[in-house]
């Protein structure tokens, strides 16, 4: 073992690592005495100055018109390093080396010139020329636990490309369990280890790919052949994942909500849900669709629900008003101004009808087209989205029966409305019959309303809209 | 004449695009002309990306024809507040775009043709193709006195601007395209870029206006597909290749894979705002309100499109201090777009005190506000 250990140091020699094997006695157990490495520790690298690369046309200076790297940052050839102008071109200069930025010669909107250093690249050493003499340094780790490798008493095995990915990767060797022979630790042990450290794979660089031949006994897979002193691992295959946590700052719309919720969430909210069957509301749109359809309309249900909701309102107007800020006082609002919430890019918006007591089904459809086109546009104004008095949220559409749906201040009162289902119902007579039932969550500030309120108005509008012909007795 | 192919030639096209170096010989050699079935410009414009980043040049070039349904379509360095009117877009529903080579701001539509000529970076050369152009006008209508500045524009009667170009240049490929006016709509055209906004300061680059004038004032038998026709002949006789088009469908994954992402990655704000080079506002309006008129001073610094720096001057305690600085803060970080404004101004509204003296004064405020985006 010994000997062919040796025969697969010397062929490493043209390996360039990154980190020094530190020359000691302890290593020498290892045999590797005759092996030297290179250090890439912090200031070794060759510094080259990437000159700005012709143009072509005869252009001898440009615009640089954006950074994409910073100084600091590592780049591999080909990678973008900036984007410059001249006279209608814009070029994309790329990076003709592996490294790490050290320089940018010319800041944004400056004249960089054809031929001149563009930037300032720290090339890899080991990409670089062989060196002269070898440096002896200290690796981040101390040396003890690369090349000390022993477990409980027995020496760990490990190939000098395994043994260097641990350093590179900064891992005791002893605390990885080797799965070859005689516990030998192998390239797949250490990418187990990583993943269970960080949950990610970590991409084997191109050097560590270059792993000498081993002579066939130490490819063998890590199948246990030492039941007996073997520690049972988990043999998985390496879990691929290169995602990263990303924060970002909350900015704009989405500050705003935080500040809204958190004013919401000061209510005290009650709930009260309750099942509708909009059985004959359904065929009554039916009916009424061509028609709406050609006035140039299209009728959901949302105008039915919104002027029910009006009509029960004129009943228990307490669910129209507003608290003030020290609890003292309630305004009963006038207007009925409810608000239909949507659902953007931007996240949620509630543009309102304004008025829709005095609206009619038709009018409110028609309004409520509007502002879908609007909202759609992104082109909803101040106007449309304040002054709300009362908010149904539509929250069927997009799925899901009950909710908890919070109120939006200034505002008492909210209902979110679930999706109509064809659901088994009685009839007066006992007898199954096929029922369209939508659920309804309304939730109201329980500092001036309480549960019977919310209930008889709840009762009202469900009633109205079972039987819509009731509702041609309340209209205004 | 040439010759316009459908799926037989698309199927050609993908087996080209995806082995480059399969070494077609036959039809293909030297060169390739293809035109796009589609008249979005994000599409368009994700073609010549794909283009550009998946077929090997080295023994070919490519010349690219389309046209674009209503579009604004603006430099890589450019600023679009400063180059065209966003409000009167978003009204006719005309579509922005930020292209990836540099150059001015242009108007697109279907009066217009887009010739995109792609070559190796070693053999990127505009006057030869600009050249190329005009030779094919002068084919089709000797009269037609046009040529190429060195501005490399092309003018018509010595006066008119009827071609305006861009460029891009990549590691190894390089593309110049250009416009050329058949047709088009100069009213839209003019209104569109003219720029409203006030008290912008910025890098950006920006466009130099000219007078425009369509080939079909000159010579109203000219219709686009007649002078695309005659380009694409000139370019086959100049490259010694068929005289065909191949139609390509700028939506087909299996022809151009990857095709659908580039595309949604040009219509995000992010690149088409906020790749806008860093700039400032510094203006002033007036706000009348009952029987004062107001005066109000903004000062905001834009990078990437979201303010970041924010600075409202108005008359004292014509709004709460406390509300004002509340607008201010919440504006900052957030993008520099109308929608986003209001929506964040109408939710911060209902966090106030309700009184309708307050919001009526913060409306108005924030629709004025609104006007400069």
């Amino acid at each position: 073992v010994c000997i062919h250990r040796v025969r697969s140091c010397s062929s490493i020699r043209f390996i360039k690592s990154k980190y020094v094997c530190v020359f000691d006695k302890s290593a020498l157990k290892f045999s590797h005495q005759q092996r030297l490495f290179r250090t890439s520790a912090v200031s070794c690298g060759q510094i080259v100055q990437f000159k700005l690369s012709d143009i072509g046309e005869g252009i001898t200076e440009v615009t640089v018109k954006e950074w994409y790297i910073k100084e600091g940052d590592s780049v591999s050839q080909f990678d973008s390093i900036c984007e410059v102008q001249s006279d209608k071109a814009s070029v994309t200069i790329t990076s003709r080396y592996d490294g790490i930025i050290r320089k940018l010669h010319y800041n944004l909107d400056e004249i960089a010139y054809v031929g001149k250093p563009l930037v300032d690249i720290e090339i890899d050493a080991s990409k670089g020329v062989a060196p002269e003499e070898d440096v002896v340094e200290t690796p981040p780790m101390s040396h003890e636990e690369h090349t000390h490798q022993e477990i409980k008493g027995h020496k760990t095995l490990a190939t000098p490309a395994v043994r260097r990915l641990a350093m590179e990767n900064n891992i005791k060797l002893s605390e990885v369990v080797g799965t070859g022979k005689d516990n030998r630790i192998l390239k797949e042990d250490i990418l187990n280890y990583l993943a269970k450290q960080t949950g990610a794979i970590l991409p084997p660089s191109p050097k560590a790919e270059i792993i000498p031949p081993l002579p066939k006994s130490e490819t063998v897979p890590a199948a246990p052949k030492d039941k007996a002193r073997k520690i049972p691992v988990p043999v998985s295959r390496p879990i691929v994942f290169s995602g990263k946590d990303k924060t970002e700052p909350i900015t704009g719309f989405h500050k705003a909500m935080v500040k809204t919720m958190s004013a919401a969430l000061k209510i005290p909210h009650f709930g009260y849900c309750d099942e509708i069957d909009l059985t004959q509301l359904v065929r009554l749109r039916e009916e009424l669709k061509p028609i709406a359809q050609i006035r140039g309309v299209k009728l959901s249900f949302m105008p039915f629900f919104m002027k029910a909701a009006s009509l029960g309102l004129l009943q228990y107007p307490i669910l129209n008003a507003s608290l003030d800020e020290s609890c003292q006082n309630v305004t009963y609002k006038a207007s009925h101004n409810i608000g239909v919430a949507m659902d953007t890019e931007q996240g949620l918006i509630v543009p309102n009808v304004k008025n829709v007591q005095v609206c009619s089904v038709f009018e409110i459809a028609s309004e409520l087209n509007r502002l879908q086109s609007l909202g759609s546009a992104g082109q909803l104004g101040t106007n449309e989205l304040t002054g709300g008095t009362f908010t149904l949220s539509n929250i069927g559409t997009i799925g899901g029966t009950y909710a908890k749906p919070v109120i939006l201040p200034p505002e008492v009162a909210i209902g979110a409305l679930g999706k109509i289902q064809v659901l088994p119902r009685f009839n007066g007579k006992g007898e199954v019959f096929k029922a369209q039932i939508m659920n309804v969550s309304w939730s109201a500030d329980h500092r001036i309303i309480d549960g019977a309120t919310m209930a008889r108005f709840s009762n009202l509008w469900k009633s109205y809209l079972e039987n819509p012909a009731s509702m041609l007795l309340d209209l205004k | 004449m040439v010759l316009q192919s459908s799926l037989k030639n698309c199927l050609q096209l993908s087996c080209i695009l995806r082995t480059p170096k399969a070494g077609f010989k036959s039809t293909t050699s030297g060169g390739l002309i293809i035109q796009s079935v589609s008249n979005d410009v994000y599409q368009n414009l994700a073609v010549e990306d794909w283009i550009h980043d998946h077929v090997n040049l080295e023994n070919r070039q490519v010349l690219f024809l389309w046209r674009n349904s209503p579009a604004v379509v603006i430099g890589r360095h450019q600023n679009p507040w400063q180059e065209c009117n966003l409000r009167l877009l978003r009204q006719k529903n005309i579509k922005l775009a930020r292209r990836r080579s540099g150059g001015g701001t242009v108007y697109h539509d279907l009066g217009n043709i887009n010739l995109t000529f792609f070559t190796t970076r070693k053999k990127y050369e505009r006057m030869e193709n600009l050249k190329l152009v005009v030779k094919a006008l002068k084919a089709l209508r000797p009269q037609l006195d046009v040529h190429v500045t060195d501005r490399y524009d092309i003018l018509l009667d010595r006066q008119y601007k009827i071609s305006g170009t861009a460029a891009k240049l990549g590691r190894t490929v390089a593309y110049h395209h250009c416009t050329l006016l058949c047709n088009a709509d100069k009213f839209v055209l003019s209104s569109v870029l003219k720029s409203p906004y006030k008290g912008l300061k910025s890098n950006a680059t920006p466009s130099v206006p000219a007078s425009v004038k369509n080939l079909f004032e000159e010579d109203p038998s000219l219709t686009c597909e007649l002078l695309l026709d005659a380009i694409a002949e000139e370019y086959a006789t100049q490259h010694q290749i068929d005289h065909r088009i191949t139609l390509i469908n700028p939506a087909d994954e299996t022809v151009l894979p990857g095709i659908n992402n580039k595309t949604k990655e040009l219509q995000t704000w992010d690149w088409v705002y906020g790749k806008t080079p860093k700039f400032s506002i510094s203006t002033c309006f007036n706000m009348v309100y009952k029987d004062s008129v107001l005066d109000v001073k903004v000062d905001m610094d834009v990078k990437h499109g979201r303010i970041e720096v924010c600075n409202i001057d108005l008359p004292e305690q014509w709004l709460p201090p406390a509300l004002w600085s509340e607008l201010e803060k919440s504006l900052t970080g957030s993008k520099f777009c109308p929608n986003e404004t209001t929506t964040l101004a109408t939710t911060l509204l209902r966090v106030c005190p309700q009184d309708d003296e307050l919001h009526s004064r913060w409306n108005l405020l924030c629709e004025n506000m609104i006007m400069l985006m």
